[in-house]
């Protein structure tokens, strides 16, 4: 601050016991005098007896008012119990809320109608002091704090000072570690899904969500899009919701014609029938919502919106990468199945997503 | 007993109490020096109390729904009454959540009633927050409370968003969704905090229980230590005052807190506890039984987090396509770390923001008397910048909302936004600075020359002016004392070296008293009095005339 | 019409058993169409010749500019071959159709034919190909399994309607409306048909007991009230946090300025 002291003012503190710098503020010795507070204004309760008493009668009013209130809310937790029908919940909140709003209202309103119109209101003017001890109070504070090293010795041995330093540090490292625990390494499990169970010889059919019913390619009409888990995922799996976090897909038919397929894609759909993972690649939610006429997937929750024609790309909104596309065809009966599992990590990326491998060099 | 028995007798059952407690806790110490403590009075000043009864309103409806929420992700079939539900795979603790509405009375209330105060709580924090920064009452010696203030506005948050999750119903389920994409996205670590967090693969069967702990045990805990440090260093300070006659940096104006403020802060008290019973009396907060237990397949149009997220997920909407990057073998989801940069970045700013101007400023003063905002143009531009970005970004997460209720196309909405982030702000920081500016101006056009009554009188030589009239010197003195600062020049130091530090410093001094306009001093007072004078009697004559 | 011809045939004494019988037969046939055409599921047969002819004369005069003298479609407006008595009902009977000036999508506005004049249109539009029917009455009941319905409306149709059916946006200006005031019949067509941009619901996706099962969810939403009180349209935080800032906080603030004023 050396920089600028030559145009820091130092003003006579209105404090007594010392002076304090005002900084880079200028100070005017042509303020405007202060005329000091203003005279009480007398109110109407303080003048008139009449008008005294009709205050104190209101106040023990809304008082009686909040009574009131309050027994009405008793009343009501009896009066309007709550069974099977919704419109008996509607009124137990209704009335019971109504009754205890009465109880507080009447309290709230009524004290401080008091203390405007009876209590004195005249404005006080209390002194304040410095935040800052005053000098005596900082130096025997000082002493204090030079006695307690003095005798303890910590700046004198520094072994002593810098080894507590280095325990002190380490110390809360095993409070850090015990919760490592909370959750296993997620190793490769984010890069597989529950598609990953079919096999060749018994690949996994594509069922509706949520009653697990096959679907037949001949379903699947132009303009229709179907909501789909794999085959046998079901409520039961304990691992349910985190397998169908994973494993949700969207199966749209769009007229062949229309549809612009990678080269090393041709073989992913069926007859212009296509499936996407249902589930964003920016932070995860169902990107659920399909427009027939434009072929766009709309993430409701950020809006980012996917060209179904073209691969699912991005042509809107924060996402980045297309969705992954589940490679399907049919069966001898007509049912679609899946080839395999995603060729690629479903949901929002993460930093080794694109990586074969992870860290513990297991295949990905 | 020589000596209490008789006052005890004589004074009943009162001070017979008060005897035996300050005997046992010595609380007669602490009434005679607390008990009338000046609180100045302002309408303003109790924004901060909306939110500390908000928190207590929280306290209590919040231990009555423990009793009944179990945090559990177990599966069950629901067995209760809502029939749309009935015989549904859920989670207990969503179930239990739709007990607490459905089959105790007064739970739908109170439910509704935790809900609403956590809204207000945050929301009178952040007004109780624009106040203070408005008015400089961030200024020494009060910079290290507004920071405590500032992490308890977090935790709040923080409280708020632990909450919102715990009926593990489709929208919280996706609201979580969402963190675990946000978390997924942070470099190298991302997979395994996501992991930590949920136990496992999200949604897992843990997060209900661990959400739970934080929001019953430690964030509330951390709140009331907070609070208790903020009110602890209020009493040391004593509270600010606007500027108005007989009030200075060395006094404190206003009513003794017994009985005054007693009353009013204690009726305040059940004022803002039934403002928040009226709303849960006759709106509903979080239909629950609306969206299903949670199921990662469905989402619900309009899926939004609480107001006071609303930031967040406005600005995760705003990044533009494609900012996803590889770098290398490696995904760095800009996309995602943007928003999280720009988000944090803004609230860090807020924290820091009394140590940025008292840097600039370099005042060493202590400060009690409140700025009217007009008076400190650069920071009211400043702060006026920062409330429109935020409510950019908090209008940015309900572009779906804002399209469908106006007829608008949701894409155009969101690029409109985009541009508004940036452009808004730097328009509001122009318009508020001239507008306080010329507040200013006007405030000393009254102060020299009185308010404009009106009244148009023709002098004896044919001329007519409006005649004005002066202000009382109380009126006066409130637009008049104000302090001022003038920019500095950088220079050098005892090396005879300016440094970069004092080229920035000289900067920013400059971008914040160049416009400036100096108060009122007595010698134009008096001249202007003179002249007020002289004019009255003219006008006097010319009336008698 | 009819009265018109009324007062040209006063005159005779056998116009009136003429005009008696004439409205009979109208009256008599409008009704067995209604009640045939709700009976039937999908086919074109069960409209009358009279309400075909009816049908063609309302098309010509109301839709052909746009739809194309055939219903062939034109640069305007798709073609109508095929698109069933379901669409024709859905799309006129909520007022979407005719439609009025260009914009994203179709708008609901005040019906502008009678029940039986739709009914014609829709005869004549089902005659060129067949098609969706309208729905039977039955088959648009609300007495399905109400739990299920829940289940079928939140994983097929919330994302765009929103859980509590209040609606919610699309890309470019385009919308899914509110549900709470739509019938069951409106329902059932809009999701066979898959009007505009909303997908098609065929019977192998959703079957008609789910469809059942879908109506009769949106009827129990429409039925009843929210518990909590007013609902607040259903839209979710935002429109909490505006209620939170604007009501809650500006009532408080006001209170605040009672208390901070003095009393005089």
């Amino acid at each position: 601050m050396s920089d600028n002291s030559k145009d820091l003012a130092t003003v006579t503190s209105p404090y007594s016991d010392h002076e304090y710098p005002a900084g880079l503020a200028n100070v005017s010795d042509d303020k405007v005098t202060d005329p000091g507070i203003e005279p009480h204004r007398v109110r109407m309760t303080d003048k008139s007896k009449k008008h005294e008493k009709a205050a104190v009668r209101q106040v023990a009013a809304l008082f009686f008012l909040s009574m009131f209130g309050s027994a009405f809310a008793l009343y009501a937790y009896f009066a309007f119990p709550i069974d099977a029908n919704l419109d008996t919940v509607r009124n137990n909140t209704l009335f019971l809320g109504l009754g205890i709003t009465l109880g507080l209202f009447g309290i709230g309103i009524g004290a401080v109608h008091w203390a405007k119109t009876l209590m004195p209101d005249a404005e006080v003017s209390e002194e304040r002091h410095l935040t800052r001890g005053s000098e005596a109070k900082r130096a025997a504070a000082i002493e204090i704090l030079a006695l307690a090293n003095q005798e303890s010795g910590f700046t004198r041995r520094k072994l002593i000072r810098r080894s507590l330093y280095g325990a002190l540090a380490l110390f809360p490292l095993p409070g850090i570690i015990i919760f490592g625990d909370l959750g296993p390494n997620p190793a490769n499990s984010l890069r597989h899904t529950f598609w990953a169970n079919g096999t060749k010889s018994k690949p996994l059919r594509l069922t509706k969500d949520p009653d697990g019913a096959l679907i037949k390619a001949s379903d699947v009409t132009e303009g229709s899009v179907y909501h789909v888990i794999p085959e046998g995922l079901t409520e039961d799996n304990p691992r349910y919701l985190e397998e169908k976090s994973k494993a949700a897909v969207l199966l749209v038919r769009v007229d062949p014609k229309d549809l612009n397929e990678a080269a090393d894609r041709k073989g992913w759909s069926y007859d212009g029938i296509v499936a996407y993972s249902k589930i964003c690649t920016h932070v995860g939610c169902p990107v659920a919502l399909y427009e027939q006429e434009t072929h766009h997937l709309l993430c409701p929750c950020h809006q980012s919106t996917f060209d179904l024609n073209n691969g699912c790309k991005v042509i809107f909104g924060p996402a980045t990468r297309p969705l992954p596309q589940l490679p399907i065809t049919v069966d001898k009966d007509g049912y679609l199945i899946a080839q395999s599992d995603f060729h690629e990590p479903v949901g929002p990326s993460f930093w080794d997503r694109a990586a074969k491998t992870n860290s513990n060099g297991i295949e990905g | 007993m020589t000596t209490t028995a008789p006052s005890r007798q004589k004074n009943g059952f009162l001070a017979g109490t008060a005897n035996y407690v300050d005997e046992r806790v010595g609380v007669a110490g602490i009434l005679k020096e607390f008990g009338r403590k000046i609180f100045p009075d302002h309408w303003s000043f109790m924004l901060g109390e909306v939110a500390l009864y908000s928190f207590l309103v929280l306290l209590l409806s919040g231990t009555f729904l423990t009793f009944f929420f179990q945090p559990a992700m177990t599966m069950v079939h629901y067995d209760g009454v809502y029939a749309p539900l009935k015989g549904a795979q859920m989670s207990v603790a969503y179930a239990s959540s739709l007990d607490i509405t459905f089959q105790v009375r007064g739970g739908l209330l109170m439910r509704q009633v935790h809900h609403w105060a956590a809204l207000l709580f945050v929301a009178a924090a952040g007004l109780h927050m624009l106040r203070v920064f408005f008015t400089g009452a961030f200024r020494k010696p009060r910079e290290l409370n507004w920071v405590v203030g500032f992490v308890l506005f977090v935790l709040g948050m923080a409280a708020g968003f632990t909450g919102y999750s715990l009926p593990d119903d489709l929208l919280s389920g996706n609201g979580l969704r969402i963190i675990d994409g946000m978390i997924k996205g942070v470099p190298f670590i991302g997979p395994w905090i996501s992991s930590l967090l949920f136990g496992g693969e999200f949604p897992g069967d843990n997060i209900v229980a661990r959400l739970y702990s934080l929001h019953i045990m430690l964030i509330p805990a951390l709140i009331l230590v907070f609070l208790a440090v903020h009110l602890f260093m209020l009493v040391i300070h004593k509270h600010t005052h606007y500027s108005g006659p007989g009030r200075k940096d060395t006094n404190v104006v206003g009513y003794p807190l017994m009985p005054v403020y007693v009353a009013k802060a204690g009726g305040f008290f059940f004022i803002v506890f039934g403002v928040i019973m009226l709303v849960a009396t006759f709106f509903t907060i979080n239909p629950i039984w609306n969206y299903g237990g949670y199921d990662p397949s469905p989402v619900s149009a309009g899926t939004q987090p609480d107001w006071y997220i609303g930031f967040l997920d406005g600005l995760l909407r705003l990044a533009p396509t494609g900012l996803e990057v590889m770098v290398g073998d490696n995904t760095l989801s800009m996309n995602i770390l943007w928003p999280m940069i720009i988000g944090i970045g803004f609230l860090l700013v807020v924290a820091i923001y009394p140590f940025i101007e008292n840097w600039v400023t370099g005042d060493k003063r202590e400060h009690h008397v409140l700025d009217r905002p007009r008076n400190a143009p650069t920071r009211t531009a400043i702060g006026a910048a920062g409330v429109t970005m935020y409510a950019v970004m908090w209008a940015a997460a309900s572009t779906d909302l804002i399209a469908t209720n106006f007829r608008m196309s949701l894409n155009q909405v969101l690029q409109t936004m985009q541009i508004s982030l940036f452009v808004l702000p730097i328009a509001a920081f122009i318009i508020t600075k001239r507008v306080a500016l010329s507040l200013q101006r006007k405030d000393r056009e009254i102060v020299l020359h009185g308010r404009e009554s009106g009244r148009i009188v023709r002098l004896p030589h044919g001329e007519y002016i409006e005649v004005h009239e002066q202000l009382d010197e109380f009126d006066r003195y409130k637009l008049v004392d104000f302090k001022d600062y003038k920019p500095t020049l950088a220079r050098p130091n005892a090396a005879g070296k300016i440094t970069l530090g004092a080229r920035i410093r000289s900067g920013l001094s400059k971008f914040y008293f160049e416009d400036r306009i100096a108060p009122v001093t007595q010698t134009e007072l008096n001249e202007a009095i003179h002249h007020a004078h002289e004019l009255h009697d003219e006008v006097q004559k010319a009336i008698e005339n | 019409m009819a009265k018109r011809n009324v007062s040209g045939l006063r005159r005779s004494p056998l116009a009136a058993k003429i005009v008696i019988v004439a409205a009979l037969l109208t009256v008599g046939g409008t009704y067995s169409a209604v009640t045939s055409a709700l009976a039937t599921q999908s086919s074109t047969a069960g409209y009358t010749q009279d309400q075909k002819d009816l049908g063609h004369k309302l098309f010509l005069a109301n839709c052909a500019s746009c739809h194309g003298k055939n219903a062939e479609g034109t640069a305007n407006a798709p073609s109508l071959i095929g698109v069933g008595a379901a669409s024709v009902d859905f799309q006129v009977s909520t007022g979407r159709m005719p439609g009025a000036a260009s914009g994203p999508q179709l708008q609901v506005k005040p019906v502008q034919f009678t029940q039986a004049q739709i009914d014609a249109m829709a005869a004549y539009v089902s005659s060129l190909a067949p098609g969706p029917a309208v729905p039977d009455a039955s088959a648009t009941a609300p007495n399905g399994d109400v739990t299920k319905g829940g289940e079928l409306f939140r994983i097929n149709c919330a994302m765009c309607h929103n859980a509590a059916g209040a609606g919610g946006a699309l890309t470019e200006g385009k919308y899914a409306p509110n549900l709470m005031h739509s019938s069951g019949k409106t329902i059932y067509e809009a999701m066979i048909v898959g009007p505009q941009n909303m997908p098609v619901f065929n019977d192998a996706n959703i079957t008609p007991a789910e469809k059942k099962d879908i109506i009769t969810y949106l009827t129990y939403l429409q039925d009843h009230q929210s518990a909590g009180g007013n609902d607040l349209g259903n839209l979710g935080p935002v429109v909490e946090g505006l209620l939170i800032w604007l009501g809650a906080l500006g009532l408080i603030v006001a209170i605040t300025v009672w208390l901070g004023a003095k009393s005089n």
